[in-house]
């Protein structure tokens, strides 16, 4: 299990790495934290002609954080990114899902953009674009381009990324203060990619109902699917702990519209079979909704305190 | 069609070394065969197992995962770089003796550069805190009941200071 | 007096250097070698055309390619079978590297030796071989179907057909007043281990002689193999065991086609050569175990005692036989337990299917026979509405019947005789540390708060420590070092430490003085392995005897020089004295000196020995006929049989309802392997194997898709738990020493994992309210379970309509 042969280049500015990129185009790989390509050249499952590593371009390895949102550079790990403070605020789904892509000693290493680059339907951070409604900026010989989240992702490790493009950075807009936000996930080992996983995302009116509710999926399709499940749950108070008796039929029709819609495209391997990973589906759901309602409840109570404290 | 060769500079556990390696020699081969430092063991060379797990700048990493090439201009920490060669055992070590925290010692390089670099960050772990800590490094020997009591331990051995004397696990043997 | 060593939680003498990152492994052993690489087989059974390497002639760094057309002699004939057993119908070996058919993928085809492993890699994929791809045989029903067959000249592919009966028991069966049928399944695991399989090798032509390396479980059985295959007398081979990083069973099979072709290689290009397996191709070339359907038939009398008990098992072998028959035999007669089971026939037919061989992984065939009786036991409970406990109760060997017979013959070829035990000691036990009374009351608290749990609890017996032999040599040099030499090998069991403890006690010696070497074959020449936790009885034995023996000369020599009687001297910290009069006696290494009368002063003990040199005796000869120079011995044990040991896991588990992900919440232990040498080191091995057996149960199975391709040949996707995954484990000891050896010692190295999967699957089964036949069991496994359970498809257990959380289903919601 050892890398195939190939020629390496370190380029030491963006447009000198975009130029190789081109140059080798389609012969070259991009390696910055090397936690997907690495595996696939010692298992010889990949053998680009090229690698480029892009660690020592400078200026991508920043968090910035804005009214709008986050962006989130090409070379910067996940580590790094769960520990940004600003970014957590402004994007609590990060947070929550960095703590579940692999294991710390992954993250180390692993950078939020490359595992989205990867365009694994199992990543946490593909699927977090996805629901946010992210975008990707990409550098190529021509310049830069924008990709939003919906159009990236193409297919099973697939994306609309050119020939010679790299992407520079993810966006990721700001949840806003009366939003919550959770992950849920069922995975074989700690750390594993999920069987299923579902990531959610709940906004809140003033009187704290329900106003809007999304939900991505991992793992149940070959890409991130992203629903809209506010029709099910519109209305509805989140509370922490048990749910009222008719709210709780409400919930179990978000399940149910999750599992009738993302239920088609749900996979069998060798972890599980098509129907469980509907029927997780239909219940992380359930739980992932919940769980983000009550984070919403919390922000914008918190939100509210904080505003009346300074009042 | 002979393949290109980088001449690398490395800085392992404080000393520098040169290398002369293709691009795609594994950072985990650099530091055995090149350099000699064969503490670092292989076990899966596809990023799951841990037990090439060295520290790159104080951070812990897969040395199969990283290019030879691609970890110059960074600080690497191997388990070689722990203790110094004639001193006391790091507390890590030292606690993992005391807890029987290994059996074939073949895992073990790994869970002690983990181990170490973790209580830099954390301290004072629970137990529950140290099994999780652990749980990205597979272990196939101790069932990982002892590895969690080490963490707990060598947290312990931290906290009382390099001048402390470790506790035996044993009644010590009378000497005449 | 000194601190006894023996049955104290002494820290490992291993450690150090293992924890500096100063241990040797075989791939640690340092540069100049060159490295093999294999090409082998992406088919599951196919015919090889032929081989073509012309593509690779250019790359740069190749040494030689190798395939079966370059061996001769016995290096072309197929690798030996190892343990020749009279079921044995058919016993197929593999070649080296194949000669015209491939029976597996993985199998080696072509042999690679390039300056490192990155080119022999290389020119293994430029490689062209052509295959005429056959139809594979894949699973145990396939394989007993024989719609194809595997291996030409076979009319079916049953390898080994083994009937054991003791009394009549379908009969007995008929006659019962209640009778039961089950139909089980275990799936496949392996053992492995974190550093794979290895083998270095150099020739020294000067010397005419051979050194492997090798990361074996036996040096001594890997030197005749290698000395016959090459043609080398057995003092031309020295087969030396690094380090090595964990063997679970795996790395006793020997020889392997590596460890041939690689010293082969090496004398042929007298280059030295190293080759280290990678972890893909530990998955489908290594070995793998566990696969069985059992058919059981059982007649019991209404307090659950036994009265029959039929038992048919298929067992999947994979694509050879090189190991025999050990794996269903020990299934066969280790199904049995801590139970008299009345009148028992046990019939296996052991299956030829395109995977990888299967040999023994840590339990060795005792998984399946407990999950087998284990299973048994509990359908029976349920059957008669009786505590699972009370109903092993009643079928427990009882402690004023040991030794017990049970008229079988064990894997050792010798009669299955229990030699000690106390079953209903350690039920008692195990139900006090589990709270097996206190469950009920668990439950209805855990259901009241919308939590389903369950409670299952499994008993074992385990023969360890076969012969037929160990060897012990213990050397005292005159610096009062004490050498002692074993010839089976160390996988991180600690041997190193639990021998020098026997040796300490025996000899009166500090640990730090004692240095212990294992499976090296010019310090110990006769040995047979490590396999069936037999290291503690049999070497740990043999050492003991050895250093008493060294005792017994020591004295006498002392006792000359100090003219004192040998009964009136002791030993204490390496000095001998006389009791009662401490200051009066010697180093023992001026003993050492003593004994070799040709003692040039050497050295300051020789130069110290001088004072005790007596006058010189005409009438006797230096070296007494009867005696030998130098203060050492070899001893050899050899048990009469295997001891017993045994042990009872019980384990509580929650099942979520929705998810039905498994949770185990507490794991208890009760063991007895009579005597603890080091109880650390005992309590390590239960963990470890522990972990192994939850692996087996909750997570880790070979998945084989219908074309014979492992679909899960990675750490990705074979799931080894994590800590994140195995939980603690509660331990209490019993001590039922064995009367079979010198020291009272029984095997320990397997224990903890044999239970598994019969407990757990007792806990699952407990929480749910079904059966549970098949393991491993995952969270997907059960969710198909619950959805055929609630379409009536599987029957409730009797003893309690299943009071649980009402499950969502789809189409079904809890609304």
């Amino acid at each position: 299990m050892k890398p195939p042969a190939f020629d390496y280049h370190a380029p030491e500015t963006l447009a000198e790495a975009v130029r190789v990129l081109a140059e080798t185009a389609p012969h070259g790989s991009v390696l910055a934290g090397g936690q997907s390509l690495i595996p696939l050249l010692n298992m010889r499952l990949a053998a680009p002609r090229h690698v480029v590593d892009i660690t020592r371009v400078p200026g991508l390895d920043r968090v910035g954080t804005g009214t709008g949102g986050v962006t989130v550079g090409a070379l910067v790990r996940h580590t790094d990114l769960a520990a940004d403070p600003a970014a957590a605020e402004a994007v609590p789904l990060l947070r929550q899902g960095l703590r579940l892509v692999a294991h710390p000693v992954i993250r180390n290493r692993g950078t939020t953009v490359g595992s989205i680059a990867h365009a694994d339907p199992s990543a946490e951070m593909a699927a977090a674009l996805a629901l946010l409604g992210g975008e990707v900026r990409v550098a190529n010989a021509a310049g830069t381009r924008t990709i939003a989240a919906a159009d990236l992702f193409t297919g099973y490790l697939e994306t609309s990324l050119e020939r010679g493009e790299l992407i520079t950075a993810a966006f990721f807009p700001a949840q806003g203060p009366a939003t919550g936000s959770a992950f849920a996930e069922v995975a074989r080992r700690h750390g594993d990619y999920a069987v299923c996983g579902v990531a959610a995302l709940v906004a809140l009116d003033p009187d704290l109902r329900i106003t809007g509710a999304k939900a991505a999926y991992l793992s149940m399709g070959p890409t991130p699917a992203v629903l809209d499940l506010t029709e099910a749950v519109a209305g509805l108070v989140p509370a922490h702990g048990p749910v009222a008796p008719g709210d709780s039929d409400r919930y179990a029709a978000a399940g149910d519209l999750a599992a009738a819609r993302t239920g088609p495209d749900a996979a069998a391997d060798i972890h599980a079979t098509a129907e469980y990973r509907t029927h997780l589906a239909r219940v992380l759901t359930v739980r992932a909704l919940r769980e983000a309602g009550a984070h919403a409840v919390s922000r914008a109570t918190e939100r509210a305190a904080a505003g009346a404290g300074r009042a | 069609m002979g393949e290109r060769m980088h001449d690398i500079r490395l800085s392992v556990n404080g000393v520098p070394h040169a290398a002369t390696v293709p691009a795609r020699r594994l950072l985990s081969d650099c530091l055995r065969h090149d350099l000699g430092l064969t503490g670092t063991h292989v076990g899966c060379e596809h990023g799951v197992c841990g037990a090439c797990t060295v520290l790159v700048d104080g951070r812990p990493a897969r040395s199969c995962l990283m290019l030879a090439v691609g970890a110059e201009g960074h600080e690497l920490t191997t388990v070689e770089g722990l203790a110094d060669p004639g001193g006391p055992l790091h507390p890590v070590q030292q606690a993992f003796r005391e807890c029987h925290g290994l059996q074939c010692g073949f895992c073990t390089p790994g869970f002690l550069t983990l181990i170490a670099a973790y209580l830099e960050e954390h301290p004072d772990p629970t137990e529950a805190e140290a099994r999780e800590a652990v749980a990205g490094n597979l272990c196939r020997c101790t069932g990982y009941t002892n590895i969690v009591a080490a963490v707990l331990r060598a947290a312990e051995l931290r906290r009382a200071g390099p001048a402390a004397v470790p506790e035996p696990a044993v009644p010590a043997e009378e000497r005449p | 007096m000194s601190t006894r060593m023996f049955g104290a939680p002494v820290a490992r003498t291993e450690d150090e250097r293992l924890l500096r990152g100063r241990g040797a492994f075989l791939d640690d052993l340092g540069p100049g070698a060159l490295a093999a690489a294999f090409v082998r087989s992406p088919h599951a059974h196919a015919r090889v055309v032929g081989i073509d390497a012309e593509d690779a002639l250019d790359v740069d760094g190749l040494v030689a390619v190798y395939t079966h057309d370059d061996l001769s002699g016995p290096m072309a004939e197929p690798l030996p079978m190892l343990i020749p057993h009279p079921g044995i119908i058919d016993g197929r070996t593999p070649y080296a590297l194949a000669k015209e058919y491939v029976h597996h993928v993985g199998a080696a085809v072509a042999m690679v030796v390039a300056t490192d492993r990155y080119t022999a890699e290389d020119v293994a994929e430029r490689i062209r071989v052509d295959y005429e791809v056959l139809d594979p045989v894949v699973g145990i029903e396939a394989a007993a179907r024989a719609d194809v067959v595997l291996h030409p000249g076979m009319a079916d592919n049953v390898a080994a057909h083994h009937v054991q009966e003791v009394g009549d028991a379908p009969a007995a069966i008929d006659a019962a007043p209640n009778v039961l049928d089950l139909e089980l399944d275990i799936e496949r695991s392996a053992c492995t281990p974190i550093e794979g399989r290895g083998v270095r090798a150099r020739w020294d032509p000067a010397d005419a002689r051979l050194r492997v390396y090798s990361s074996t479980q036996t040096a001594t059985g890997v030197r005749a193999a290698v000395a016959a295959k090459l043609g080398l007398g057995l003092g031309q081979v020295e087969v030396v065991v690094p380090d090595v990083g964990g063997g679970f069973g795996v790395k006793i099979v020997h020889p392997w086609p590596e460890e041939l072709m690689v010293p082969w290689a090496a004398r042929l290009l007298g280059r030295e050569i190293t080759w280290t397996e990678d972890r893909r191709e530990h998955f489908v070339s290594a070995a793998h175990e566990r696969a069985q359907r059992q058919r059981i038939r059982v007649g019991f009398d209404d307090s659950g005692r036994l009265l029959g008990l039929d038992v048919a098992i298929l067992h999947d072998n994979g694509a050879y036989l090189p190991y025999g028959v050990i794996v269903p035999i020990v299934t066969s007669t280790q199904l049995l337990g801590p139970y008299k089971p009345g009148a028992y026939r046990v019939v296996f037919t052991s299956l030829y299917t395109s995977t990888v061989i299967v040999t023994p992984y840590r339990g060795a065939g005792r998984p399946q026979g407990v999950f087998a009786m284990e299973r048994t036991m509990d359908a029976i409970a349920d059957h008669l509405g009786l505590d699972r406990a009370d109903v092993r109760a009643a079928n427990f060997i009882r402690p004023d019947e040991m030794p017990y017979d049970q008229g079988l013959l064990f894997q050792d070829g010798r009669p299955l005789i229990y030699d000690s035990g106390d079953y209903p000691a350690a039920l008692a036990a195990i139900k006090k540390l589990v709270d097996w009374d206190g469950f009920a009351a668990y439950r209805e608290r855990a259901l009241a708060e919308g939590r389903r749990v369950g409670i299952g609890l499994a008993c074992y017996v385990e023969g360890t420590g076969p012969g037929p032999y160990e060897g012990g040599h213990v050397q005292v040099e005159t610096d009062g070092t004490v050498r002692v030499a074993t010839g089976l090998t160390s996988q991180g069991q600690g041997h190193e430490t639990v021998l020098a403890q026997i040796v300490a006690d025996e000899l009166g010696i500090a640990m730090s003085d004692i240095v212990v070497t294992t499976g090296d074959t010019r310090r110990m020449g006769y040995s047979v392995g490590t396999f069936a936790s037999r290291g503690a009885v049999t070497s740990g034995s043999a050492v003991a005897l050895a250093a008493r023996s060294v005792r017994e000369k020591a004295l006498r020599i002392a006792g000359e020089a100090l003219e004192a009687d040998p009964a009136d001297l002791e030993i204490v910290h390496g000095r001998v004295r006389v009791k009662g009069a401490p200051a009066t006696g010697m180093d023992i290494g001026t003993v050492a000196v003593l004994s070799n009368p040709l003692r040039y002063a050497f050295d300051d003990a020789s130069r110290a020995a001088t004072q005790f040199a007596g006058p010189a005796d005409y009438d006797r000869a230096p070296v007494d006929p009867d005696d030998s120079p130098g203060l050492e011995s070899a001893e050899y044990h050899s048990p009469l049989r295997c001891t017993f040991a045994a042990g009872m896991h019980a384990a509580v588990v929650e099942t979520d309802p929705e998810t039905a992900e498994i949770r185990i919440l507490r794991y208890c232990v009760v063991h007895d392997c009579g005597r603890l040498v080091n109880p650390m080191i005992v309590e390590g091995q239960v963990h470890g194997g522990v972990a192994q057996g939850v692996a087996g149960a909750l997570y880790e199975r070979m998945a084989y898709d219908g074309s014979g391709q492992l679909l899960n040949a990675s750490f990705m996707d074979f799931l080894i738990p994590y800590s994140s995954e195995v939980p603690a484990v509660a331990i209490d000891h019993l001590e039922t020493p064995s009367p079979l050896n010198p020291l009272g010692v029984k095997g320990a190295g397997e224990a903890g994992v044999i239970p598994g999967s019969a407990v757990l699957a007792a806990a699952v089964e407990d929480a749910e309210g079904f059966p549970i036949t098949a393991m491993p069991i995952s969270p997907s496994d059960l969710f198909d379970l619950r959805r055929r359970f609630a379409a009536g498809e599987i029957a409730p257990l009797r003893r309690r309509a299943p009071r649980v959380p009402a499950q969502q289903q789809p189409g079904q919601e809890r609304r």
